[in-house]
C-alpha cells in the first residue's frame, strides 16, 4: 500500500471497512457526515449492512442489536448525536458486547456549532450513560493515526467485549493529509460463543443488561471492573516528544496535542527545553506515565479545546508535585501554535504556584483575548 | 382374557418453544396466553431454532425466560430498533419483538413507526392493556378516556391528557406494513383468532413481505383494580368499542399466503 491524500472522516470509514466492519448505523450530523456517506456506498456494494436510522437513539439501538449477533459493528456521530446515544451505550456496556464508536467532536454545549472541539471529553471518558462502566477511548492527532486507531478499536472491542471510542474533532475529520490505508481483511466467518444468532441446533443464548438480583448485579459490576483492570494494565497508549531533558512539558491530546507539538519545536528553536506528552488512550488514562514525568520535568502546561476536562485527570496523576498551568480555546476555536508558544515562553520566565486552580489563572489571563470585561 | 389397548391421544401439551418454568405474571394476566400462542406458532412453523426474540421493558421484561429460542432484552421502547439491527445482519433468521403499550406507543413510538415505515421484515406482538402494568398502573397512551389510573386519578381527561393512540390504525397507513391487525385475548374464540393472526404475521416475515404487527387487547386485572372475570368483561365492554378488532392492513401478497 502507498500513501494517498485522504480526508479524516473518509479515512476512518475506509479503515473500518478494511478492518472487516459488518454493519454500520448512523444519522447525518456535521462534521462527521462524510463518514456516513462513505459507508452508504461501500457497505452495500460489499454485501454488508448499512442503515441510516431515524435518529441517533434508534441508530445506537440498532448497533446494540447487531452487536448481539457477534458481528463487527460501528457507529459514528458528532457531539449532539453522541448525547442521544448515551442510553443505548449504557445498555451495551451492561450487556458486555463489543462496539466501536467514532465521535467527531464539535463546539457545544447544546447545538453549539460545527467547528472542532474537545468538549465531549468528560461525557465519553468519565461515563455519560448511567451506571458503572468504562469505555476505552482513543484520540488520534492525524489522519494516519485516525486510521490506525480505528482498526485497533475493533480488535480491542472484541478482545475485552468493550465499548471503544475513537474521539476525533472536526479538524481531524475534515483535514486532508497523506496517509496509508491498511490492507483489506476478510470478514469474519466465525462468531463468539456468546453471540445471539438463533440457536441453530445448539444451546440457546440470550443477552441482556438485566441483573434483577442486586447480588448478581454486584458480581457483574465487579467482573466488568476486573476486565477494566486488564485494560488498564495493557492498553495505555501515549506519545512523548523531546521529553528526555524537558523542563516544561506540555500535555495535550488530539488536535490540541498536534498544535502543541509545533509550539514545542519552536520553543526548542528558541533554546527553551520544552517537550510534549500526548495521551492517545484517554481511557485508560496514562496516570503512571504522567506521574513519572512529573519527577523529571519542572512545570506542566495542559492545553485543551475545552475548559480543562482532561486537566482534572492530569492533576490526579501529578498529585500537586509540580506546578501546572492551563491554556485553552473554547467553543470551536482551535489554538494557534503561537498562542501555545507564548504560554511556554511565559511559563519559562514566571514562577507558577503549586497551589491554586490553574483554570482560574488561565481565565484571568484569557479574558483580554475575548475582550471580556468585568 | 383378551384386552385391547385404548389408543392414547395427546390433546394438550406444552409447546417445545415454551420453557417449563413457573410464571411471574399475575394470576389471570393475558401475557401468559400471548406467550403460549407465540410458542405454538413457532412449533407449528418449526422456526424455534432460527428465531430471535426481543423482549421489552414492562411486565414482559422477562419474556426471554419463557421461550426456548434465542433472545435479547431491549431498552424501553427500543425493541424495533434493536430487532432491526439483528435482522439486517441476519436476514434469514426470524426476529420478533414483544412490546407493551407504554413501551411501544409512548416511549418507543418513533422506533416502531420507522421500523414499519422501512418495511422491516419483523414481527411485532403488541400487548395493549391500556395501562402501565409494571410500574404500578399509570396512564398509558392507550388508556381510555375517563379511565382511572394512578396518574389519572380522576380519569383520563382528553382535554389535558390527550386521546388514546390507535396503533393498528396508525401503522396500517404505512407502505412498509404488510400485515397489521388487532385481535383480543378475552375468550377462546378470540384467542383462536389471535393465534391465526400471529401465525400469519410470522408467515409474512418468513416470506419477506414486510412489517407485521398483531395488536392483542389484553387485561391487567391487578392494576385495573378488579377481579379476573371483571377484567375480561371490562375488556369486552370498553376496550373493543374503542379498539375494534379487525384487519387494518393485509397487503395483497399477504392475502395470497396459504397457511
Ligand atoms: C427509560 C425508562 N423510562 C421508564 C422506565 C420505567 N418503566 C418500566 S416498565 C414501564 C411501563 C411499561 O408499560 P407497558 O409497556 O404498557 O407494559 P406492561 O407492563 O403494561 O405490560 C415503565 C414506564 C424504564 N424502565 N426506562
Ligand atoms: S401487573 Fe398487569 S400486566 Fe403485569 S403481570 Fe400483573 S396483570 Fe399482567
Ligand atoms: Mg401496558
Amino acid at each position: 500500500m502507498s500513501k494517498e491524500l485522504l480526508k479524516g472522516n473518509i479515512a476512518m470509514a475506509e479503515a473500518a471497512v478494511r478492518a472487516g466492519v459488518e454493519a454500520y448505523f448512523g444519522y447525518p450530523i456535521t462534521p462527521q457526515t462524510e463518514l456516513l456517506e462513505w459507508m452508504s456506498e461501500r457497505l452495500p456494494a460489499l454485501g454488508r449492512t448499512f442503515l441510516q436510522a431515524e435518529s441517533e437513539v434508534a441508530a445506537i439501538n440498532m448497533l446494540y442489536g447487531a452487536a448481539c449477533t457477534g458481528a463487527r459493528v460501528m457507529i459514528s456521530s458528532s457531539s449532539p448525536g453522541i448525547s442521544l446515544m448515551m442510553e443505548g451505550l449504557s445498555y451495551i456496556a451492561g450487556t458486555e458486547v463489543p462496539v466501536v464508536l467514532i465521535d467527531v467532536m464539535r463546539g457545544g454545549p447544546g447545538l453549539g456549532n460545527i467547528a472542532p472541539s474537545q468538549g465531549d471529553y468528560n461525557q465519553i471518558v468519565h461515563g455519560g450513560g448511567h451506571g458503572d462502566y468504562h469505555p476505552i477511548v482513543l484520540a488520534p492527532s492525524s489522519v494516519q493515526e485516525a486510521i490506525d486507531l480505528t482498526v485497533l478499536a475493533f480488535d480491542l472491542a472484541e478482545k475485552y467485549r468493550s465499548i471503544v471510542f475513537v474521539v476525533a474533532d472536526g479538524n481531524i475529520g475534515q483535514m486532508m493529509e497523506p496517509a496509508e490505508l491498511p490492507p483489506m481483511r476478510p470478514v469474519r466467518t466465525e462468531y463468539p460463543d456468546w453471540a445471539v444468532r438463533g440457536s441453530m441446533g445448539q444451546a440457546r443464548h440470550f443477552l441482556s443488561s438485566i441483573y434483577i438480583e442486586p447480588k448478581d448485579e454486584e458480581v457483574a459490576n465487579y467482573r466488568m471492573m476486573q476486565v477494566w483492570k486488564r485494560v488498564q494494565e495493557n492498553e495505555i497508549r501515549y506519545q512523548e516528544y523531546y521529553l528526555d531533558d524537558a523542563e516544561i512539558t506540555v500535555v495535550g491530546f488530539g488536535t490540541a496535542g498536534r498544535i502543541a507539538l509545533s509550539a514545542v519545536r519552536n520553543a526548542r528553536l528558541q533554546g527553551v527545553k520544552a517537550g510534549l506528552f500526548r495521551p492517545i488512550s484517554l481511557n485508560p488514562f496514562p496516570i503512571d506515565e504522567l506521574e513519572k514525568i512529573s519527577q523529571h520535568t519542572k512545570k506542566l502546561l495542559v492545553v485543551e479545546m475545552n475548559t480543562g476536562q482532561m486537566l482534572n485527570d492530569v492533576q490526579r496523576a501529578v498529585k500537586g508535585k509540580i506546578p501546572i498551568d492551563f491554556y485553552a480555546r473554547l467553543g470551536g476555536i482551535v489554538p494557534f501554535p503561537d498562542e501555545i508558544l507564548a504560554e511556554i515562553l511565559r511559563i519559562n520566565q514566571e514562577e507558577i504556584p503549586l497551589e491554586g486552580d490553574p483554570r482560574q489563572r488561565w481565565m484571568k489571563r484569557f479574558a483580554p483575548v475575548i475582550n471580556w470585561k468585568n | 382374557m383378551v384386552t385391547t389397548a385404548t389408543p392414547v391421544q395427546v390433546v394438550y401439551k406444552r409447546p417445545t418453544s415454551l420453557s417449563d418454568i413457573p410464571t411471574h405474571y399475575c394470576p389471570g394476566c393475558t401475557h401468559g396466553i400471548a406467550h403460549r400462542l407465540i410458542a405454538e406458532v413457532m412449533d407449528e412453523m418449526n422456526i424455534r431454532d432460527k428465531t430471535i426474540g426481543v423482549a421489552p421493558v414492562g411486565c414482559s421484561v422477562f419474556a426471554y425466560n419463557y421461550f426456548t429460542c434465542d433472545f435479547v432484552e431491549a431498552a424501553h421502547g427500543r425493541a424495533p430498533a434493536m430487532a432491526t439491527g439483528i435482522k439486517r445482519v441476519l436476514p434469514d433468521r426470524v426476529v420478533f419483538t414483544y412490546q407493551g403499550d407504554g413501551d411501544m406507543a409512548s416511549i418507543g413510538m418513533s422506533e416502531i413507526i420507522h421500523a414499519a415505515g422501512r418495511g422491516e421484515n419483523l414481527t411485532v406482538i403488541f400487548i395493549n392493556n391500556a395501562i402501565y402494568g409494571m410500574t404500578g398502573g399509570q396512564m398509558a397512551p392507550t388508556t381510555l378516556p375517563g379511565q382511572k389510573t394512578t396518574s389519572s386519578p380522576n380519569g383520563r381527561d382528553v382535554e389535558t391528557m390527550g386521546f388514546p393512540m390507535k396503533m393498528a390504525e396508525l401503522l396500517s397507513q404505512l407502505d412498509g406494513a404488510g400485515y397489521v391487525v388487532r385481535r383480543s385475548l378475552h375468550d377462546p374464540k378470540n384467542i383462536r383468532m389471535a393465534k391465526k393472526a400471529i401465525r400469519l404475521a410470522f408467515e409474512t416475515q418468513v416470506h419477506g413481505l414486510g412489517f407485521s404487527m398483531v395488536e392483542l387487547l389484553s387485561t391487567c386485572n391487578t392494576n385495573w383494580g378488579i377481579s379476573v372475570l371483571e377484567s375480561i368483561q371490562w375488556l369486552e365492554d370498553h376496550m373493543i368499542p374503542a379498539y375494534p378488532i379487525g384487519d387494518y392492513k393485509v397487503s395483497p401478497a399477504v392475502a395470497n399466503l396459504k397457511v
